[in-house]
């Protein structure tokens, strides 16, 4: 997973670097891990070289001190997983370690994670979705109309879909051509598809009936003991891997965040791109209203409530930079699987709403620096 | 470029023959409408003097707020001698202070104000009494006793109470018998105040013990989540009591997911999914404690006596009692058919 993930980041410096000046993005903002890794590196692993060579080529100076420190981020995170494992193994070793209680960590992490490897593209590029959690509600809904439930599994299946992609369409459109900031076309977004959301509902909460979709959420459905739900979520982060650090596409995403003006002297059509991520990101969220749907067995307006900020925030937990230019789908989906661990082990405790938020809070602020002074170890 | 323009074509075709599915699917409409519940009247029935009920309340963004605009309009329609002008909902304090003042300026003959937050609608309430407006406050309490006239609502500590007295009785010569609770969200005082009731009733019965106890955000969503964690949490337990019957939609879900019987369920509310599947007889869900959304109702019924000066038949006052808190039954599939009327979607 490491090299990939670094060749994604090379490549947006590297188109950076086509350029001429370095990059406007990293060399301006030193508070964020990428800058004050990248100084890192430069002081402590290159050393040798002069100051003025390693910062005219960062692409050539970072390629291997970047591998290493993306291999150390995804193993940090993987320190605090085994790091919750060990707490929930211990406080509560016989529900914690069970075949169902890890079926049913990743049954909940799925619909969420899905929408995440949306959101990490579309941070990747340096945009942002605050729509996610009401695209998610609409979709929800609008699958779960007595009208289409009619039309059985597939009616909801491409309703889900259809709907994520249209208003990812839309997004991408009002960013890409109508020159509107990510975060107010998203935010329009947001208000607008929960309120079509309450529209159709009427604030009722509307139940599935039909039998093959409930079926998909019931052990009887287990392929060797793994929920079709998390099967989806897997396929989903497989696939969001292999297009962000296989693809043309996906270093074109990486370029974009890095440096969108570089990007387009470069050759690429930054906004068809930016388009087209913001149509992946819809889609991510139609995926995941029909996980949702057969989750919960009926879809509500109230559904995928706040999931904008779960789903960034294990983006960023995961090592994407908010500011774009670099991203990992390993790193969120370790992510996701932090959060809903943490909400696993707290319920099984029996710790209430108020402990559960404080601690909730405290644990991603430990989990962050845990993950930046293993950087500074690991690069020493 | 033919390519491109064919590509465009197919995309075009496919896109609207979508989106043409799509607009075909937004229907909602059951087969037919319920007819309201019964319409046995509080007050006089014999028309009487006009009066325009002006009616302000939350946005209905969930089944039983819905059905509380659902009663108060259907029950509005039922008298000769009454107008509601009902503003849209709204869960912005300031906007439903602007609604209220709108309905003072209107000069209607009585408001009835369910307010998104009690504390925060006080002074309109005041402003609206002040102009000569009495106020019907409906559930949620406003600050000051002078802001109203009559507070109609439900008791939520009382729905506890009830919910821990049913599972009691059920469970008392049970020996160490466990209890789960799925409450609504923490930071609502009227889940404190159920919770309490609950704790407070199965106190009387010394062989029940409330083993765990996770706050959902009565939503299906959280409902299914916060279920599937004390299933996995509590390997074996006797009864459960769900705060609200949304999110037990989702808790449903859950017990189904996980394959678990063998203890009863509770709910709470009262809605018409959760009276169906107690009068089916066919899963854990045996019985839900009201938290009628007839109280609407029951506000305009009262908000019309006092528009006629009149008091409640039934009742030897002259005059509207100052505040009617609602019992909360038990529904369960002895006494269900009785309630289905009432159940809310």
């Amino acid at each position: 997973m490491t090299p990939p993930a670094s060749e994604a980041q090379q490549g947006g410096t590297g188109a950076a670097a086509a350029s001429g000046p370095p990059t406007p993005n990293t060399t301006e903002t030193p508070n964020t891990p990428n800058a004050t890794n990248a100084a890192n590196t430069t002081n402590m692993t290159k050393t040798s070289s002069t100051p003025n060579a390693s910062t005219a080529s960062p692409a050539s100076g970072g390629r291997p001190g970047l591998g290493l420190r993306l291999d150390v981020r995804n193993l940090s995170l993987l320190g605090v997983l085994l790091a919750l494992v060990i707490v929930g193994g211990f406080t509560r070793p016989e529900q914690f370690l069970s075949t169902s209680n890890l079926q049913l960590v990743l049954t909940q992490a799925s619909v969420i994670g899905v929408v995440t490897v949306g959101m990490t593209f579309v941070i990747t590029s340096g945009g942002i979705d605050l729509s996610v959690g009401a695209i998610l509600a609409l979709a929800s809904v609008w699958a779960t109309t007595v009208a289409t439930q009619e039309y059985g599994f597939g009616g909801i299946l491409f309703t889900a879909v259809a709907v994520g992609l249209a208003c990812g369409l839309v997004n991408g459109l009002l960013i890409a051509y109508g020159g509107m900031v990510p975060f107010i076309a998203t935010l329009a977004m947001l208000a607008s598809a929960r309120g079509l959301a309450l529209q159709i509902t009427e604030g009722k909460t509307q139940i599935v009936t039909v039998q093959s979709v409930l079926d998909l959420g019931v052990p009887d459905s287990y392929v060797l003991g793994i929920p079709p739900l998390v099967l989806v979520f897997a396929a989903v982060t497989v696939i969001g891997w292999l297009v962000l650090n296989r693809t043309t596409f996906g270093r074109r995403t990486v370029a974009v965040g890095g440096n969108a003006e570089a990007a387009r002297l470069a050759g690429i059509d930054v906004r068809r791109q930016r388009l087209y991520l913001y149509l992946l990101s819809g889609l991510c969220c139609g995926i995941a209203a029909f996980l949702l749907i057969i989750l919960a067995g009926s879809g509500q307006n109230t559904n995928g409530n706040l999931y904008e900020l779960d789903a960034i925030a294990a983006a960023i937990i995961g090592g994407t930079l908010l500011t774009g230019g670099r991203g990992t789908i390993v790193g969120s989906v370790l992510g996701v699987l932090v959060f809903t661990t943490i909400t696993n082990i707290f319920a099984l405790n029996n710790l209430q709403s108020d402990v559960q938020q404080i601690a909730k809070g405290a644990i991603i602020v430990a989990a962050v620096l845990i993950q930046r002074r293993t950087l500074r170890g690991g690069e020493s | 470029m033919p390519e491109t323009s064919r590509r465009g074509l197919l995309f075009g075709t496919a896109a609207v023959s979508a989106g043409a599915f799509l607009t075909a699917c937004t229907s909602n409409e059951p087969a037919k409408k319920e007819p309201a519940a019964d319409s046995r009247p509080a007050a006089d029935d014999k028309p009487g003097k006009h009066v325009t009920i002006g009616f302000a309340g939350p946005q209905a963004d969930h089944g039983w707020l819905n059905a509380i605009n659902e009663q108060a309009r259907s029950r509005a329609e039922t008298y000769s001698d009454v107008t509601l002008d009902a503003t849209e909902g709204s869960n912005d304090t300031a906007a439903q202070i602007g609604q209220v003042e709108t309905l003072i300026n209107k000069k209607v003959d009585v408001l009835v104000i369910l307010p998104a937050d009690g504390k925060a609608l006080t002074q309109v309430g005041l402003k609206a009494m002040r102009a000569g407006i009495p106020v019907i406050n409906l559930d949620r309490v406003f600050a000051d006793p002078q802001a109203y006239r009559c507070w109609v609502g439900g008791d939520n500590y009382g729905m506890g109470l009830n919910a821990g007295k049913y599972i009691g009785e059920k469970l008392k010569d049970k020996p160490n018998a466990k209890v789960v609770e799925l409450s609504g969200p923490d930071s609502l005082e009227l889940t404190q105040q159920r919770t309490k009731g609950f704790d407070d009733a199965l106190k009387n019965y010394p062989n029940i013990r409330k083993v765990a106890r996770q706050a959902a955000d009565f939503t299906v969503e959280s409902g299914q989540a916060k279920m599937a964690q004390l299933l996995q949490a509590q390997s074996s337990f006797d009864a459960l009591w769900n705060h609200d019957d949304d999110q037990g939609v989702g808790a449903l879900r859950a017990v189904q997911q996980a394959g678990r019987e063998g203890f009863l369920m509770v709910g709470g509310a009262g809605a018409k999914s959760a009276m169906d599947a107690i009068k089916a007889d066919n899963s854990v869900l045996k019985a839900t404690v009201l938290y009628p959304p007839t109280m609407a109702a029951s506000a305009i019924d009262l908000a019309r006596a006092l528009g006629q000066s009149k008091g409640i038949s039934g009742m030897s006052e002259l005059e509207i009692p100052a505040s009617v808190t609602l019992f909360s039954a038990v529904v369960d599939k002895q006494n269900v058919d009785q309630y289905l009327p009432t159940g809310f979607n």
